[in-house]
């Protein structure tokens, strides 16, 4: 069986002590600063992104990826305990999470999501490892014409899944395709947008982007109203769950796991719709829907694994075809560029320990998550009580320490500058970053596969339509877009979107 | 005849996207556009800065349309603060070195709270470098150079 070869290789790849240790600081850091209020997973890891470029390309990869986990579990804890998630996709939790947390049920609240998150975790990454092959013998059959259609895809679901004005996401997909394309034009080494500033002829740094973006621009909206924070601390006892608790949550942990595992799958998709989608079904199912919203076992489960499996699937996109899904993957592959790895099919082929020792580390990494925050759920919640005006420091120095290191390139920290007060204000101007982000890692790509394509055609745009697999991508792309202009579907998105709030 | 009202977030918002892709549109006509066949490096730039461009009318006759909620205050005293930090790390690293360099960062950037004291400000930059050079230049071995040309009298 290859499966059972390519995992033995992976897992030898991923338990080997160096990658262990990796996995562990990943998932630790990721833990960490996921619980810290106000710091999402996208801004965890560009802020902790340079930190691994000194690594090789596995253990750099591994620490990522457990970073990316790690952030997400964090969150999922703030939302029960202080009904703040940390992220988006656990705003879903904190609705029955922090309902179960003040009626004292705080630790079985913690267990049912860490139990719930492990074993979608556990179906997901499997679910990953028997899809990738498959799926990148497919992907090589695809041309320039069907990756651009393809990305095109990826641009228009990111649209759909940002909050707020769709014209402003569309018109922030626009200026991050720009913004991607700064630089020396590939074909005719011509200098684009640099305002002829030498050291912008590689085009902006991306972790200079993603650090501005969305770290710098994060702590800007912090200081915003410093306000104490008050921590309704629920006390945290009882931490393992009880029978009945166990027999309540076997179903809507099943469910919440094939949901997630096929939603993430889409590009631009991911956990938080995953998340939102388990939420609705158990209520649906539930025989006492009345208690969604008090307190509901389900309530937790469900979206709690929902929105692991879908972490965990939407790697496949990423590992497959070079596609990224969501924010986090398109950090992803600037850090595999950044390491000298082309993302897309032939990483499977060409790099083989790093593909599977990445999916193996998603599974050890999912059993540390279990098995140390369990225990370590006291610490974590000390660490809601540390004031933020230490905290911010402390990410300024790292975040410069990091953009420095990666190029030793002076500009790239005044480009942080730039980004940080460019992203601000756009999310003053009520604009999503996460598009813009997602246009600027596909924007080169974009370009250069639309170009080819067109020569390949002869100058013909019908050969996007003409192709089948091209065709059927953009139809797809065409009816997201449709449908997210349709003014039902707006309405809908609109109530979604102020509930996360 | 009701008073003519505008949401003042989305009519800047509008305005910003045609101002940065106008700024686009303009540096394009630069560069070779080429033909749809062989395009040039002007091309696909030209397109997205044209939809950008259009999409800021989009958002400013939008403006005109919804009253929308205000923007609420900027982080001034942040932005004071935060956003001239990594320029000075960048300003000084060679010179100065790493850890005279970082200190002043931190210390910088520390002074974007209001509830920061002085004297926590400076306790929090000390151990912040310290920190840092334990772990970056040490442990990790990143070639900066502890203390720059600028130090040496």
């Amino acid at each position: 069986m290859d499966l059972i070869s390519n995992l033995a290789l992976g897992f030898s790849t991923a338990a080997s002590p160096e990658n262990l240790f990796f996995c562990l600081i990943g998932v630790l850091l990721g833990t960490l600063i996921g619980v810290l209020p106000g710091i999402g997973a996208t801004a965890t890891i560009a802020m902790l992104l340079p930190i691994t470029f000194q690594l090789e390309p596995v253990s750099s990869l591994i620490m990522l990826a457990g970073i990316y986990y790690g952030a997400q579990y964090g969150g999922s804890t703030t939302a029960i305990l202080i009904n703040m998630p940390g992220e988006s996709s656990s705003a879903v939790t904190a609705i029955d999470g922090y309902q179960m947390a003040r009626k004292g049920r705080a630790g079985a609240a913690l267990s049912i999501a860490a139990l719930g998150s492990f074993f979608a975790g556990t179906v997901s990454t499997f679910l990953v490892a028997v899809f990738a092959i498959p799926l990148t013998a497919v992907a090589l059959e695809f041309g320039a014409a069907e990756y651009f259609s393809l990305m095109v895809v990826g641009l228009v679901s990111s649209i759909a899944l940002a909050h707020g004005s769709i014209v402003k996401a569309l018109a922030m997909v626009a200026l991050g395709l720009l913004l991607g394309l700064v630089g020396t034009d590939i074909y005719t080494g011509t200098p684009r947008f640099t305002l002829g500033i030498r050291e912008y002829a590689d085009g902006l740094n991306f972790v200079a982007v993603a650090v501005g973006v969305f770290g710098i621009a994060e702590i800007l909206r912090n200081l915003e109203g410093e306000k104490t924070r008050t921590v309704l601390m629920a006390k945290v006892s009882g931490l393992w769950p009880t029978k009945d608790d166990f027999k309540r949550m076997v179903g809507p942990v099943l469910r919440g796991t094939a949901i997630g595992s096929a939603l993430g799958i889409l590009p631009g998709g991911g956990a938080i719709l995953a998340a939102f989608a388990s939420y609705t079904v158990e209520k649906r199912v539930s025989d006492h829907p009345e208690e969604f919203g008090h307190g509901a076992i389900a309530g937790v489960a469900g979206p709690e694994s929902a929105n692991n499996a879908g972490a965990q699937t939407s790697f496949i996109p990423l590992l497959t075809l070079g596609i990224p899904a969501n924010p986090v993957m398109a950090l992803m592959v600037g850090a595999m560029i950044i390491q000298g790895i082309v993302p897309g099919p032939n990483v499977a082929t060409e790099q083989p320990t790093l593909f599977w020792g990445i999916i193996a580390s998603m599974w050890i990494g999912n059993l540390m998550l279990v098995v140390l925050n369990l225990p370590l759920i006291g610490l974590w919640v000390k660490l809601l009580t540390v004031p933020y005006y230490v905290l911010f420091p402390i990410i300024m120095a790292f975040c410069s320490i990091g953009v420095y290191s990666v190029n030793s390139n002076v500009f790239d920290l005044y480009a942080v500058a730039m980004f940080g007060l460019g992203g601000y204000l756009l999310v003053k101007l009520r604009c999503e970053p996460a598009p813009l982000l997602l246009g600027f890692v596909l924007g080169p790509l974009l370009e250069e596969n639309l170009r080819r394509a067109m020569i390949l055609s002869r100058g013909d745009p019908t050969t996007f339509f003409t192709r089948p697999i091209s065709a059927v991508l953009l139809a797809i792309a065409l009816a997201v877009l449709l449908v997210v202009f349709l003014p039902s579907v707006k309405a809908k998105r609109e109530q979604v979107f102020q509930e996360e709030d | 005849m009701k008073q003519f009202e505008f949401d003042s977030t989305n009519a800047i918002c509008g305005l910003t996207f045609i101002a940065l892709g106008g700024f686009f549109v303009y540096q394009c006509l630069n560069l070779e556009l080429g033909t749809a066949f062989r395009m040039g490096p002007g091309y696909f730039p030209l397109v997205l800065a044209s939809i950008l461009t259009v999409l800021g009318v989009v958002v400013l006759v939008q403006a005109t349309r919804v009253k929308g909620e205000p923007m609420g205050p900027l982080a001034l005293r942040g932005m004071l603060f935060i956003l001239p930090a990594p320029v000075f790390f960048g300003l000084t690293v060679r010179g100065l070195g790493f850890v005279p360099s970082l200190f002043f960062t931190a210390l910088i950037a520390a002074f974007a709270s209001s509830r920061m004291t002085p004297l926590m400000a400076l306790l929090l930059a000390i151990a912040i470098t310290v920190f840092s050079v334990a772990v970056f230049s040490y442990a990790l071995g990143l070639p900066f150079e502890r203390f720059g040309p600028w130090t040496r009298l």
